[in-house]
């Protein structure tokens, strides 16, 4: 170690084994953390003495943040949310495949699978243009009208029904992009080794296509797992129905706030999941 | 071997070839040289059948491979080719790429082609990257990976595409020395290349493209030492 | 002129003068606008509390019962004002539009406590409805029978609360937005019965669904609270005592047993659960 005689300041940054950058830049870190910590406290600061001032807090607390209540519908609503995850549980499998399905329909280029490009993509048209809550009251209520026998004409199954078709709509389209996304270099090249269209498609060009497409598809699964809840319109009790039920029962809005936060502690982890793998993408990108 | 008879092709009104013919016979070593853009990626585009040509002809041993609406598939197992940008998958490992189209076209299994894979890296120094993915490897042993993985498929006539040209400069003399190897062993091919040097040492014979044009052709001595046309000798004072 | 108008006015003063002392209360200060009674119902209301989704017709139960209220407290039909309200709007805490609101709300402890109910003007029975098919299979009005069949409700009324308590079906029970969804379901073939008061139920049973079938009620005593019908209005509301005397009156002196056999009609004959 070699420390220059008139350049004595650097001389304790070496001896703690940084270089003088490593130190002005966590004198920098420390510096923005204290503000962003102290700016961050100032604001909750402000919430919590604020808000109660107002002149309905009262009343507001008693309605939305009733800790008796909150306490007495809480373990029943973590219970139904169960039917939540579960109905995501199977959806998404069913989804992945038949969004697959789709987008590789409409990237067909054989004029005989004409046909089914057209279908490919009248359906993504079709699904991505309705709401899904209309999705699932009319596939939910309609198709068991047209007189199914039990157990084929159950809510759970044409509910589930509506989330897939509305979502592999979605997520065909997310996964069209991928495959588009990958350069036609990598086509050619599989082609020059002469593998043919199906096994470029499957073995070269898809699980490129998949992986880039892995953050986005976490984004339409965070919405998914809320839109389980719109099953609730067409018989399940799910959380959003028991909190509606227990907000008729009590007179009260905090069992909304506790679903609320059931859906946050599954959706928030799942969110920042999503980010970072956006996040790792971009860097690899650059 | 390989003949292109009047190969003439074009992107919309961009006529790229332009009446192309030329011949490479079995052992040959043939380079393109010409300018950016005269169409040397082209040429060598068509001869597997990544575009499709116009009008003319090409004959690979004798069979008109050229004929519309022929399945390309076949040809292309005969013929290998590197790209100037690798074009490794990169999501699969150096042994995994170069498997890939012997496992699928030819029906073999992993470890049936192990051992022959495995001679493959060995022969161009890569016996320890085999399981290593594309982006752990440096520009030079990709090109040498992409080399490999054409050659698994055992092909009869190998086309190179400036591959040496997105690579650092102390980086070329590795790939050009794998082609130096092929040379030696009696492969076919059919190189665009910038290294004057190396064409002049090894090629049979040269092709001059000038705006989709073979303006001139013959062997080393000839192009370099004693070109007839203006435009030939004018490129080649820019370049040497 | 000038005398006439003396003398209406000596006339009103005289007739509010020996009327209740409650009246001046009921009909002056304490409503949303001054001399005026607002008056919410559900958006749409349906048949047989107000006919046609037109309150102001006086036809149908509710129409009807307010308007009595209204006249009992003071109000001339024409100082009547309607107005439109959701089930959620009328429970939130916070000032109201309305001086009472009437959809069928069942009066409940719970929801005592963020919103004021009058007495209640209507004491409703639960009824079973299912459908034709159901009934065929050998649906009766036992305990036994109902709970093995597939049960569907209103999610935001009490029945859920009385199937669980007083059938507690063998399969969960299903839930909806409203009766309309209920019967939708019930079409579909996804459930085969649910519990609605009387008058709704006759209503589904005669108008929404082809083949609708009642096959049973359950009695007050089996109820622990037998559906109660109270008028909302907003916590605290000064209007209380005057909107409660006002329906005790009118219970009093037979005006709302009139009404219910006017507009409620049919109620019976509908077996009762053992
Ligand atoms: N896919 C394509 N579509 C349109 N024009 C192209 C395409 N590929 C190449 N060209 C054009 O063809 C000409 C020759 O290109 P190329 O064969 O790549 O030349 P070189 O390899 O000698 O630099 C250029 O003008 C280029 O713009
Ligand atoms: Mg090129």
């Amino acid at each position: 170690m070699t420390v220059h005689p008139d350049t004595e300041a650097v001389a304790p940054a070496a001896a703690t084994g940084r270089t003088r950058r490593q130190a002005y830049e966590a004198r920098v870190r420390r510096r923005s953390t204290a503000v962003a910590a102290a700016s961050t406290a100032l604001v909750v600061l402000a919430i919590v003495t604020l808000v109660p001032l107002a002149p309905g807090w009262e009343a507001v607390k008693r309605s939305f943040f009733n800790g008796e209540v909150f306490a007495q519908t809480f373990p029943t609503l973590v219970q139904a949310f169960l039917w939540d995850l579960a109905i995501f549980a199977w959806s998404v499998p069913m989804i992945t495949v038949i969004a697959l399905a789709v987008a590789l329909a409409r990237d067909a280029r054989s004029p005989a699978l004409f046909p089914l490009k057209l279908f490919g993509m009248l359906y993504t048209d079709i699904f991505r243009g309705i709401p899904v809550i209309l999705v699932v009251y009319l596939i939910g209520f309609g198709i068991p009208g047209l007189g199914l026998p039990r157990p084929w004409n159950s809510p759970y199954i044409w509910g589930t029904v509506a989330l897939v078709l509305t979502y592999s709509a979605y997520v065909a389209e997310i996964f069209r992009s991928g495959i588009e996304s990958i350069h036609d270099s990598q086509r050619a090249a599989a082609a020059s080794l002469g593998l043919g269209r199906a096994d470029t498609m499957r073995y070269v060009v898809l699980p490129q296509a998949i992986r880039r497409v892995v953050p986005a598809n976490m984004n339409m699964l965070i919405a998914l797992q809320k839109d389980v809840a719109l099953l609730s319109f067409i018989g399940p009790v799910e959380v959003l129905r028991q909190a509606g039920v227990f907000k008729s029962l009590l007179a009260n809005f905090t069992p909304y706030v506790g679903a609320a936060l059931i859906f946050l502690a599954v959706t928030i982890p799942a969110t920042r999941y999503a980010d970072y793998l956006m996040a790792r993408q971009r860097r690899e990108r650059s | 071997m390989l003949e292109m008879q009047a190969v003439t092709k074009a992107f919309g009104d961009n006529t790229v070839l332009d009446h192309v013919s030329l011949e490479v016979a079995r052992g040959e070593m043939v380079c393109l040289i010409g300018a950016s853009g005269s169409g040397k990626s082209t040429l060598l585009r068509c001869l597997n059948l990544l575009e499709p040509i116009d009008d003319g002809a090409i004959l690979l041993d004798g069979q008109d491979i050229s004929e519309p609406g022929l399945d390309p598939d076949p040809v292309r197992r005969r013929i290998g080719m590197v790209f100037q940008s690798y074009n490794l998958f990169p999501h699969m490992t150096a042994e995994e790429n170069v498997m890939l189209a012997p496992r699928r076209v030819r029906g073999r299994t992993r470890a049936d082609l192990r051992p022959e894979v495995a001679e493959l890296f060995a022969r161009f120094g890569l016996g320890d990257r085999m399981q290593h993915y594309p982006d752990q490897l440096s520009g030079g042993q990709q090109q040498r990976v992409a080399i490999v993985r054409a050659l698994a498929m055992r092909p009869e006539l190998m086309l190179f595409d400036e591959i040496t040209s997105a690579l650092d400069p102390e980086l070329v003399g590795e790939v050009l020395d794998v082609l130096r190897q092929l040379r030696g062993e009696g492969m076919t091919m059919v190189l665009a290349t910038h290294e004057m040097k190396f064409a002049a040492d090894l090629a049979d014979k040269i092709c001059f493209l000038d705006a989709g044009r073979i303006a001139e052709q013959g062997p080393p001595s000839q192009i370099f030492e004693a070109p007839q046309k203006a435009r030939t000798r004018a490129f080649l004072s820019r370049v040497l | 002129m000038t005398r006439t108008t003396l003398l209406s006015g000596a006339a009103a003063l005289a007739l509010s003068a020996t009327g209740a002392a409650a009246q001046n209360a009921c009909t002056t200060g304490n409503t949303i606008e001054d001399g005026v009674l607002t008056i919410a119902t559900g958006n749409p209301a349906y048949y047989p509390w107000v006919m046609n989704d037109d309150p102001e017709s006086k036809e149908g139960f509710e129409a009807a019962v307010a308007y009595a209220v209204a006249n009992e407290m003071g109000y001339s039909d024409d100082q009547v004002v309607w107005t439109r309200s959701s089930f959620d709007q009328a429970i939130q805490p916070g000032a109201k539009n309305y001086d009472f609101n009437l959809q069928q709300f069942s009066i409940t402890e719970a929801r005592d406590e963020v919103i004021d109910f009058s007495v209640p003007y209507y004491s409703a029975a639960a009824a079973v409805l299912t459908r034709q098919p159901t009934a065929d299979a050998g649906a009766t009005n036992s305990i036994e029978s109902l709970s093995g069949l597939k049960w569907g409700a209103a999610a935001s009324t009490t029945a859920p609360t009385m199937i669980e308590n007083l059938i507690d079906p063998e399969d969960p029970l299903l839930l909806y937005d409203d009766s309309a969804d209920v019967v939708e379901a019930m079409k579909a073939n996804q459930i085969d019965a649910s519990l609605f008061d009387l008058p709704t139920a006759l209503y589904l049973s005669a108008v929404t669904l082809d083949d609708g079938v009642l096959v049973g009620q359950f009695p007050p005593a089996l109820s622990e609270n037998p559906d109660q019908f109270g008028l909302v209005l907003a916590e605290g509301s000064p209007l209380k005592t005057c909107v409660d005397a006002a329906i005790t009156a009118l219970e009093q002196d037979g005006t709302l047993a009139a009404l219910e056999s006017e507009w409620l009609a049919g109620a019976t004959g509908v077996p009762v659960i053992d």
